[in-house]
Parts: C-alpha cells; sequence; structure tokens
C-alpha cells in the first residue's frame, strides 16, 4: 500500500511514438535525436510512469531508429530511471529493442495473427529476454471486433501462454478500441463491447492486465479536441472501475470527468455506452458547437505577445502569466534608464489594475495570487540590476510585520494576505508561525514597522493575541495591530483585544480588505477618521453585548436531567477489529476521489458550492482555473508521491459515567477519562441538552478515536517560494488540507465497513459521504461537539498517535503537520452534531474537578465558551 | 533427484557455505611467467592470466579448492571469472578458451566427488561480466555507441558456459554482475544451451554494487535489478564483491525481503585498506554475517577479496547453528524495471 513505485493505473503517453506525435515524428525523420531524447526526458519529468517508443514509419529505418534511440535514452537516468514499452507491429524492430534495454520492459505488441507457432515464438523470446507483453486481440481471422470474439481469442491467448510457463502477471491484453459514431450501426457497440470484454477477460485470466490505445476511439471527430478529450476521458472512467488497468493516451489529452460540460458529458456517455439509438447523431450536431474552438482560444493567446513590453507587461500581471515575463522585463529595462523606474512604471500600473479589478469584485483571489508570482518574478529579475547601481528600492507605501501566533501552525490564511499586501507595494515581514509574542515586537521595532498583523486559526490563539496585545501596551506601543484567521472575530477583538491595547485594533475580515484597512491606516487624511470609526464600533459591540439580555442557561443540574436519552438497544455491536489500526501510506490517488472541494474554494475566497460553483457567474471562470491548476498539481501530488498520509485509528471498550467517557485500559492500567461538555443553554419545545456522553451506554460501549497526518508538504513548499511561487506554495498547503479531510472521510467509511463494521453494506457516493449520509460522527477536540482542545493530547497518548502518525501538539494543541484532523467516534445511530455553545460557571468548576485541574487552568481552556 | 531438487533440499536444511577468492591464493602460489604459460604456444607473457592456471597447473587450482572445502564449503566455483574470449583476448588466449573452462570445471568436480562423505556439494561454473559494457557508451561524446552487441556477449557467454557445463559444472554462477544488460545477456546464453542440451542449467546471478546507495555500474537499484533477472528463475540471487559485510548489510536485507529464490551473499573481507589490502579479521567478517544469519536473512554465504579460507572457516562456524532464511511469497503484482522498479498491483 505504502510502496512510492505502485500504480493502479498507468497512463502511457505518445509523445515518444512516431504515429501519436507528430513532433517527435519530424524529429526523427530529420535525424534529430538530442531534441528526440529531450521530448522523452520532458514526458518522464511530467510523471510518466512508462516510456512508450514506437518508430514504426514507411520512411523510416525503424530497427535503425528504435535501437538508437533506445541507446540514447539509456545514457539518461533521469530517463532511464522509468520502463520501456518497446512498440512496434514487426517482430524484429522489437526484438532489436529488447537487445538494447536493460530494465524489464513491456513489449506491444505479439499476437495469433500469424498463427499458434509465431505467437509462441515471440512470447518465448519474450520470455528469454524478460519482458512483460501486450498480446493484441487478433488471431487468424482478424481482429476481434466484438465482445464475445475479444474474450475468445484473449482466454485462447491466456491458455496458450500460461501453458509455456509465461507468467500471467506479465500478460497485458488489449482487446482492441475501436472507433465509434462513425454512422455506422456495427461499430456502435464498440465502446461497450470493450469495456465488457475488459471486465469478463479479467475474470476468466487471473493476473492478466488490460490496456487500449484510446486515441481510436474519437476517430470520427479529427480536429475536435475538446470532444476528443471528453469521449476519452469518459471512456476510462467507465472502463477503469470493469478493470482496465493501463491505456495509451497523453495525459494532457484528458480532462478531469467532472469537469466536462454536462451536456457534452451526457452526449458522450450515451455514445459510449449505445445508451439510446440516436447516441451518434446527437454528438455529431453538439460536437460542431465545440469546433474549432480551441484553435481560436490559442490565436487569442498568442497575439498579445505582438503587443509593445508595456502592455505586455501590464496584460501578463492581469492574466497572472509568469511565461514570458522575465523576458519582457528584461526588454523593458533596457528601455528605462534607470532598472527602478521598470517597478515604478509598467510594473505597478499592471499591479493597480489588478487592485483595481480586485477591489471591484471583478477579479479574485487565486488570480491576484497569480499575479503576484509574475510581479515577484519580475523584480526578482531587477534586484540584481537596482543593486548594482546603489540605489534605493521603491520605497514601499508601509511596512507591516506578520505573524501566525505561539502554539499555531496554521499559515495559508496569512500567506494569502502577504501576498495580497505585497501586490499592493506594501512590504511584507513574514515572521511565519509559533511566533513568541517577544519576536513579534522585536521584529516591528527593529524594522521600524507601519503595522502589525496576527493571524491564527486555532480558537487557543485568541488568547495569544490577547497576550501580544498586552505586551505591545506594555512596552508603550502604539501602531495598529490587526487581527486575522479562522476563529477570530469582531466580536472577540472587540471584547477582548482592543480594550487589552492602546493602538487601533482592527478585525480583518479576510484577505480582500485587507488592502483597504492598511491603506486607510498609513493615509495622513483618512486614518484618525478610520480609526475612531473603528473603536467607536467595537465600543458599540461590547455595549450591546452588556445590554443584551443572554440567552439563559440552566443549571448543569437540570441541563443533566434534560439530557438526550439514546436509545441503547440501538447501539452499535463490538467491533469486529478492536484495538489499534496504523496506516504508514495511504493510497493517494484513492484520497484524492473523496476530496471535498466546497472548502477548497472558501480558502481561496471563492464562495459556493462545489460542484455548481465552476459555472457560477461571477466567480465560475476563477474557480474553473483554481480547479485546473489544483488538479494539475494533484496529478503530480499523486503521481510523484509527494505527499505520505499516516493515520492511525483505535476502537476501545468503555462505560458511560455521568459526562465522562470511562475507557479501559486494554493492558490493565488506570483507565482513561474523557470529559464532555454539556449544553446549558435554556432550550425551547422540550429539546434535550446534548452532551456527547449521551451517546454512550453506560452499562458498556465503544468509543473510537483517530488521527490522521499529511506528511511531505515542506521539500516542496521550498521549492516553491525559492521559485518566488507563492500561489504555487498556498495551493500546496490547501491541496494538503484537503487530503487530511479526504483520509479522516476515507478512514471513517473504513471503521464503519470494517473495523468496527456495523455498517459492512454501506455504499455511498463522495456527494452522500460530505453530506454525512452515514450512521455514526466523528467530532473533534476543539470543535463545537467538544470545543476543549485540551482533550487531544488524551487522545493522543490513546492512539499513541505521535509514534504512529508522526503528528506532534504544540502548547496550544494544534497539530503539526498542519494538515492533519483527529477526533473521536461515536456509532451509535441517533449520535448526532451539536455545538456546545456557552457554559456556566457550575459547570466550568464541575469539568475542573473532573479533569483534576486548578479553575484557572479549566477557564483557559474554556474560554471561548464562557461569558 | 536433479542437482536443482539437491540444492533445494540442502539449502532448506541448512545455511549453505561458498568458496572464497581464487586470485590472491594464486599469486600466493609464487608462479613464474613459464609456469603460468607452462605446455602452450602462447606469444604474449601469461603472468596474470589466473584463468590459464587450470590448463597449465590445475593442481595449484586444486589444493585452493581442497582447502575450501577443508574450511566447509558447500558451493565450489570454477576459477574461470575471466575465461571467456573477450578477456583472454588480451593474452592472446582466446582459442583456449573452450579448453581452460573444461579444464577448470573439471578440477572442481573431481575435487568435490573425490570427498564422498555424504554431504552435498556443488560446482558453480563462474561467469564473470567480461570487461565490456552492454549499457555504457566508452565514449562520453558520442553516448549512444556501443563498443559491442547484445548478440556478441550472448555468443560469448553460451561458448564459456558450454565448456563449463561439459567439464561438469553443476550450476552456471553470474558474477560480480555491473551492467545489467551483460546478465540479461549471460541468461539469454544459458536459455540457449538449456535448449540446445536439452536439459536444466540452474543459474546463480550475484549483483555487485558500484555505491553505498546500492546501485550497480549500469545505475539499476537492487529492486529494479532483481525484477529485471527474476525471468531467468534463478537458483540463487544475491550480492558479492562491492564493500564488506558491514556496508552490504542493508542491500541484502532488501533483496532478501522481495526475492523468492534462494539467498547467496559473498562480501569482501571489509573495505581495502590504504595499501589496497584487506585486512578484516576471519573473526570481524564471521560476526558481521552471522547477524545476516540470525536475521534469517540469507541461504548461502562466502567470501570475495580478500577472503581466506580461514574467512571461509569462520563463517561457516559462526552460522553453524543459524536456521536458513524462510522464501517470501511471490506477490501477484506485475513488476517492471528501468533503472528503478516500477509495479502495477494485481
Amino acid at each position: 500500500m505504502s510502496n512510492l513505485t505502485t500504480a493502479r493505473f498507468v497512463n502511457i503517453g505518445e509523445r515518444t511514438n512516431v504515429t501519436g506525435s507528430a513532433r517527435f515524428k519530424k524529429l526523427i525523420m530529420a535525424d534529430d535525436y538530442d531534441t528526440a531524447v529531450e521530448v522523452a526526458r520532458q514526458q518522464v519529468e511530467n510523471g510518466a510512469q512508462v516510456i512508450d517508443v514506437n518508430m514504426d514509419e514507411g520512411l523510416l529505418d525503424a530497427e535503425h531508429a528504435m535501437t538508437t534511440f533506445l541507446k540514447l535514452i539509456a545514457a539518461e537516468p533521469d530517463i532511464a530511471r522509468v520502463p520501456v514499452m518497446i512498440d512496434s507491429s514487426k517482430w524484429e524492430v522489437i526484438e532489436a529493442g529488447l537487445k538494447c534495454v536493460s530494465g524489464k520492459p513491456i513489449v506491444n505488441s505479439i499476437s495469433m495473427k500469424e498463427g499458434e507457432d509465431a505467437f509462441l515464438d515471440h512470447a518465448r523470446k519474450c520470455m528469454d529476454y524478460g519482458a512483460a507483453v501486450v498480446v493484441m486481440a487478433f488471431d487468424e481471422t482478424g481482429q476481434a471486433d466484438t465482445k464475445e470474439r475479444k474474450v475468445e481469442i484473449c482466454k485462447r491467448a491466456y491458455a496458450l501462454l500460461t501453458g509455456i510457463g509465461f507468467p500471467p502477471e506479465d500478460i497485458i491484453f488489449d482487446p482492441n478500441i475501436f472507433a465509434v459514431a462513425t454512422g455506422i450501426e456495427e461499430h456502435d457497440r464498440y465502446g461497450l463491447d470493450f469495456i465488457e470484454a475488459v471486465a469478463e477477460i479479467k475474470a476468466a485470466c487471473p493476473q492478466a492486465k488490460t490496456s487500449g490505445g484510446l486515441s481510436n476511439l474519437s476517430f470520427s471527430f479529427r480536429g475536435n479536441e475538446t470532444v476528443r478529450r471528453a469521449m476519452h476521458s469518459i471512456f476510462l472512467y467507465h472502463a477503469i472501475p470493469a478493470g482496465l488497468d493501463m491505456a495509451i493516451v497523453n495525459a494532457g489529452q484528458l480532462d478531469v470527468y467532472d469537469q466536462i460540460d454536462p451536456e457534452l458529458r451526457e452526449a458522450c456517455e450515451d455514445v459510449i455506452l449505445m445508451r439510446r439509438p440516436d447516441a451518434t447523431e446527437r454528438l455529431i450536431d453538439l460536437a460542431e458547437s465545440y469546433k474549432g474552438k480551441s484553435a481560436a482560444d490559442e490565436k487569442a493567446a498568442e497575439e498579445w505577445r505582438g503587443w509593445e513590453v508595456r502592455r505586455r507587461l501590464e496584460h501578463a500581471l492581469v492574466k497572472g502569466i509568469d511565461a514570458h515575463v522575465v523576458a519582457d522585463t528584461e526588454e523593458a529595462r533596457q528601455q528605462f534608464d534607470r532598472p527602478i523606474e521598470v517597478i515604478e512604471g509598467p510594473l505597478m500600473d499592471g499591479m493597480n489594475v489588478v487592485g483595481d479589478l480586485f477591489g471591484s469584485g471583478k477579479m479574485f483571489l487565486p488570480q491576484v495570487v497569480k499575479s503576484a508570482r509574475v510581479m515577484k518574478k519580475a523584480v526578482a529579475h531587477l534586484i540584481p540590476y537596482i543593486e548594482a547601481q546603489k540605489e534605493a528600492g521603491a520605497r514601499a507605501k508601509g511596512k507591516i510585520v506578520m505573524a501566525t501566533v505561539k502554539g499555531d501552525v496554521h499559515d495559508i490564511g496569512k500567506n494569502i494576505v502577504g501576498v495580497v499586501l505585497q501586490c499592493n507595494g506594501y512590504e511584507v515581514i513574514d515572521l511565519g508561525v509559533m511566533v513568541p509574542w517577544s519576536k513579534i515586537l522585536e521584529a516591528a521595532n527593529e524594522n521600524d514597522a507601519d503595522i502589525i498583523g496576527l493571524s491564527g486559526l486555532i480558537t487557543p490563539s485568541l488568547d495569544e493575541m490577547v497576550t501580544v496585545a498586552e505586551e505591545m501596551k506594555t512596552a508603550g506601543m502604539t501602531m495598529p495591530l490587526l487581527i486575522g484567521g479562522a476563529t477570530t472575530s469582531k466580536v472577540h477583538t472587540a471584547l477582548r483585544i482592543d480594550p487589552a491595547y492602546d493602538g487601533p485594533v482592527i478585525h480583518v475580515l479576510d484577505a480582500s480588505r485587507a488592502v483597504g484597512v492598511a491603506s486607510r491606516l498609513l493615509s495622513d487624511t483618512q486614518r484618525d477618521e478610520f480609526v475612531d470609526r473603528t473603536a467607536a464600533e467595537y465600543v458599540q459591540v461590547r455595549d450591546t453585548r452588556a445590554g443584551k439580555r443572554q440567552s439563559e442557561l440552566m443549571p448543569l443540574a437540570d441541563a443533566r436531567a434534560n439530557g438526550f436519552v439514546a436509545s441503547m438497544a440501538e447501539k452499535p455491536a463490538a467491533p469486529l477489529q478492536p484495538g489499534l489500526h496504523v496506516f504508514d501510506g495511504w493510497d493517494l490517488a484513492e484520497l484524492r476521489e473523496y476530496i471535498d472541494w466546497t472548502p477548497f474554494f472558501r480558502a481561496w475566497e471563492l464562495h459556493g458550492t462545489y460542484p455548481k460553483i465552476l459555472d457560477d457567474e461571477v466567480v465560475g471562470e476563477s474557480a474553473r482555473s483554481l480547479k485546473a491548476d489544483a488538479d494539475a498539481m494533484l496529478d503530480r501530488i499523486v503521481t510523484e508521491q509527494w505527499f505520505t498520509a499516516r493515520g492511525v485509528a483505535g476502537l476501545w471498550p468503555c462505560t458511560r459515567d455521568g459526562d465522562d467517557v470511562v475507557i479501559a485500559d486494554p493492558a490493565g492500567a488506570s483507565p482513561t477519562v474523557m470529559a464532555f461538555l454539556r449544553q446549558q443553554v435554556k432550550k425551547s419545545r422540550s429539546r434535550p441538552n446534548m452532551c456527547l456522553a449521551d451517546f454512550i451506554d453506560p452499562a458498556g460501549d465503544w468509543l473510537g478515536g483517530f488521527a490522521v497526518g499529511i506528511h511531505g508538504i515542506e521539500e516542496h513548499s521550498q521549492r516553491f517560494l525559492a521559485d518566488k511561487d507563492d500561489y504555487s506554495d498556498i495551493l500546496l498547503k490547501a491541496l494538503a488540507d484537503r487530503f487530511a479531510e479526504a483520509f479522516a472521510e476515507r478512514l471513517h467509511q473504513h471503521v464503519r465497513t470494517d473495523l468496527w463494521g456495523y455498517a459492512p453494506q454501506e455504499q455511498l457516493t463522495n456527494a452522500a459521504l460530505i453530506k454525512e449520509e452515514y450512521r455514526g460522527i466523528r467530532p473533534a477536540p476543539g470543535y463545537p461537539a467538544c470545543p476543549d482542545h485540551s482533550l487531544k493530547p488524551i487522545l493522543f497518548d490513546l492512539l499513541d498517535a505521535e509514534a504512529n502518525t508522526g503528528i506532534t501538539l504544540t502548547e496550544s494543541f494544534a497539530m503539526y503537520p498542519t494538515a492533519a484532523v483527529s477526533g473521536f467516534y461515536f456509532g451509535h445511530p441517533q449520535a448526532e452534531y451539536f455545538g456546545v455553545a456557552r457554559v456556566g460557571r457550575d459547570q466550568l468548576e464541575d469539568y475542573a474537578t473532573r479533569r483534576n485541574v486548578d479553575i484557572a487552568t479549566a477557564e483557559r481552556w474554556l474560554r471561548p465558551n464562557l461569558d | 533427484m536433479t542437482k536443482r531438487e539437491e540444492f533445494e533440499a540442502a539449502a532448506a536444511q541448512r545455511i549453505l557455505i561458498k568458496d572464497g577468492p581464487y586470485g590472491t591464493a594464486i599469486q600466493q602460489a609464487g608462479l613464474t611467467p613459464e609456469d603460468y604459460a607452462a605446455g602452450t604456444d602462447l606469444a604474449q607473457e601469461q603472468k596474470g592470466n589466473n584463468d590459464l592456471v587450470n590448463l597449465t597447473q590445475p593442481q595449484v587450482i586444486r589444493r585452493i579448492c581442497d582447502s575450501y572445502i577443508d574450511a566447509g564449503a558447500h558451493i565450489l566455483a570454477t576459477n574461470t571469472f575471466n575465461a571467456n574470449r573477450i578477456s583472454q583476448a588480451d593474452y592472446g588466449a582466446e582459442h583456449l578458451v573452450h579448453e581452460i573452462n573444461v579444464a577448470a570445471a573439471r578440477i572442481i568436480r573431481e575435487a568435490v566427488d573425490a570427498r564422498n562423505d555424504g554431504i552435498a556439494r556443488f560446482v558453480a561454473g563462474a561467469v564473470g561480466p567480461t570487461n565490456k559494457t552492454l549499457s555504457l557508451s566508452p565514449d562520453v561524446e558520442d553516448p549512444g555507441f556501443r563498443e559491442v552487441t547484445f548478440d556478441e556477449i550472448v555468443a560469448v557467454y553460451v561458448e564459456q558456459c558450454r565448456a563449463l557445463v561439459a567439464g561438469g559444472a553443476d550450476f552456471i554462477l553470474v558474477e560480480t554482475v555491473f551492467d545489467t544488460l551483460n546478465c540479461k545477456a549471460a541468461i539469454m546464453a544459458v536459455k540457449q544451451l538449456a535448449r540446445e542440451l536439452d536439459r536444466d542449467i540452474p543459474l546463480m546471478i550475484s549483483l555487485t554494487l558500484t555505491d553505498l546507495s546500492g546501485r550497480n555500474l549500469s545505475g539499476h537499484t537492487v529492486e529494479a535489478f532483481w525484477y529485471t533477472v527474476r525471468h531467468a528463475k534463478p537458483l540463487t540471487i544475491g550480492l558479492n564483491c562491492s564493500f564488506g559485510a558491514e556496508q552490504l548489510r542493508p542491500h541484502v536485507q532488501l533483496l532478501s525481503d522481495i526475492a523468492d529464490t534462494w539467498l547467496m551473499a559473498y562480501p569482501n573481507a571489509g573495505l581495502p585498506n590504504d595499501l589496497g589490502e584487506y585486512d578484516e579479521q576471519p573473526e570481524t567478517t564471521a560476526s558481521l554475517t552471522q547477524v545476516w544469519a540470525q536475521n534469517g536473512r540469507i541461504n548461502a554465504l562466502g567470501g570475495c577479496c580478500g577472503s581466506t579460507p580461514a574467512h571461509i572457516a569462520a563463517m561457516a562456524k559462526a552460522v553453524e547453528n543459524c536456521a536458513p532464511r524462510v522464501l517470501p511469497k511471490p506477490d501477484p503484482d506485475m513488476h517492471l524495471a528501468g533503472l528503478e522498479p516500477f509495479t502495477i498491483a494485481a
């Protein structure tokens, strides 16, 4: 499972195939082997797991071309690290190739076309050379077209091969993909026949693999790339679950199934799965509307390269295109007297356009971050020239020191704000994560900062922000303090941080507001008015709060008496596999399928639910582009195994004791007590005051726990930052978070169906999983149902999570790596999520006793839930 | 029982012991150039042509072989590392390749058969890599150039192996593999020969690593190498030469986990000192390799450069009471390889 070089489905590219790539053919015909080798290198760099080499061209000496090319790539360790597929219809060419390949290749292909003797002779030779082999479904009478022929020929070939001792795991059947939607009725079944044949062949021929050349399928739509890509993607979407192991197709010629225009998707699906008699006509009609689209796009895309340089730079900044920016910047530099003028002139002009578009809601965060990447690269190119002239850099609009506070490790939001500010001409000094107050103050003083910005994601960070504010006051500082991050709020800022500091304190709701806030704070004319207005707002918040009749709390005893009464007759049976289960490297390709995309878009401040957001009138284009970038990075994350998904799940016998759940120690040591909080707000209409302990049977029951983490971002993050590519860095971190959540989802499913096993038959789509249409819940410490983060160390001890998953906890109980999730499993069918909300002094004291800590400590832990 | 079956029966019972090297032992015999060439009409000087000694001074080879049998060796290799047409051409002795190999195998066969003490022993016809590589160009300016072709190397190996088998070798030991493609040619040669003679010729294959990260000269990792040669269905797979036992350990362990056949390793006696000599003491080598045995990593153990009969005896004693490695089950996946392995799950 954790083997880094194991694949479940393999795309074999055609870029080094003269029949599949016009460019490669041209290079080989021109004897330009150096460039041809570069094509192979790019293919491997882009994640190819196997290199297909084909030299079957009438005007070529294929044998010579094959051996020449194979020997050349053998000399390139970056290319030779992956296996080769020797692809030819001529056996002599294949055998000549086999004599040059030092690893274990795949031969593509042999068949029974010339009878059993020749077939077995070729097979024996493959065994002698040590090669896996693609067997075409072809016999003496011709190529197999119907499902029955495909299956019959493959079964016959399998029997012959295993009969001479050919290893079954080294056989790959290619049951022929033929063109569909040709207008000839007999061709209509070709797609479906292939898919059904694959399933039957896999069942009849143990260990054998299946493969197919995809480009034939869409032959009728030559020149219409949109339709061809859609057909290929849809075909794979159905053929892979049927058992297809590999396909010959360039990865770039595939779309993500979910992203294909639904109308086109349905039309293609109708054709491939033969769902309606008029499917072909309908697709042909629809295809017209896609014709030539890509060509026109390409033309428009290249037109701007002819513009004058100032306009090109602006265009590149607005569109976030970094391909030519260094060359364009250099061209601009030569036109100006001083390099600084390039920054002050065309680059800042371009960024101002970006800022205006963003400010007016016509451009969105992902695009802004991409623009910033372009700007950074341009500036990086100019810096050496500026320094050579010993000039001061362009005067920044202001200096802002930013940090994620001590105990917290989350930095996606902070990084986004930093990038946005930099794009708008501010100098940002980013102190990183887990920054103690002393260092923040020191950096602000040393750099003569104009503003300090604090960020945090978990609730304990709120306290730490108060501490920073208090220390700033003690130090006699008066510069503005900005507060941001997921758990921060205007109310908390007004009630707790603002009173702690003498200078202005401003809560910044999201990244798009950061520039407006910073520019007003640093403006001579607007500053006072803005500061006064905000301060007045916060006073009002405090007054309202003070005067507000808060929801009434019940005494704890009454709340307990009004607890939820679960029907213990329905409690889940004991787990099939109790105890700890450790997973060292869950398959990323599988986790990818479990990603919930909506929060991903939210992280980029694109609001809406997935997949509808892709068609949103306002942010749709931005969302589609972001998703495309995310998918491209996901491809690399999965194929190149950037991440390692480590997790642990545990299932323990327990009993309920009041609001505690007491977990028996399997080793016989003292039991672990997990103290939960109960809702105390007075409920209307006889609704219960919930506590997680209500879902556990006092007479004996089971509780689960888990922790999952995504390791491996650092290396790539550093690479992106070294390349001044904040966009990719933020994308990487956002995707790592999504993998952690997806892993939590997948592991929970595994627990329900296998480990605990109370829902063995469960079959839910990803959408249904996201909607939590399953039985049982997995509340996490620090979230509404059990808001106290300090349960995490106890949970981690039970799971031995640090050793089993490599996740560590900070002093504020934040998990590191940041892409991590932990929580409890409750299996009772009536278990549901709820929010504990405000609790009373009586519960605080009771909780302190149960946790065996002093009141002050408990107060610190529960502060967000106290008055 | 065929020799393959006999070997498997013995290997299931105990860790088998392979002999040590011939080169240094021959040097110690103090042969003169005339001794080397005795009875041949070779024009060039033959001192240093240790393979020719099989033909000209068979008693020297026999004595060395006997010393290894006395030390406890069960697997006795022939002194034929360079007895191939390409390497012998350096001495102008390529026309003697057949005779040298027949003689070499015969000496070891006789030494083994003479014991007749009920202990199973085997003659392994040793085949070296030749001094030409199929994967690499000797000309840095022309990476596509090759000094020799696959078919030529196959023919060279067929000639040598045919003679070794004729002289009485039980197995062919393809050792010190630094170029994986040369090894594939050797496998092809043995397969062709087996078909020609219509008999099973079990192969023993032994890789040599050129860097501590675990690749051979042609760049293959240990795993990629195993998947590349697995089609030979070798009787043993393993590692020799490279480094001392200490440095070889992780690679033995890696191979031991994946190879579903018997594992034979014969490291050097440590790393050479500043003078290029091996000075690791027999007890040291023995205790280092004993760990492999105790961890269930090994089925056959012997010595390469720097090892003496004393090293072999010390190793034999150290693993005497250790259980042999249990073969892992073959997995059902498709394994491919470039320089690195690639697996497609079943």
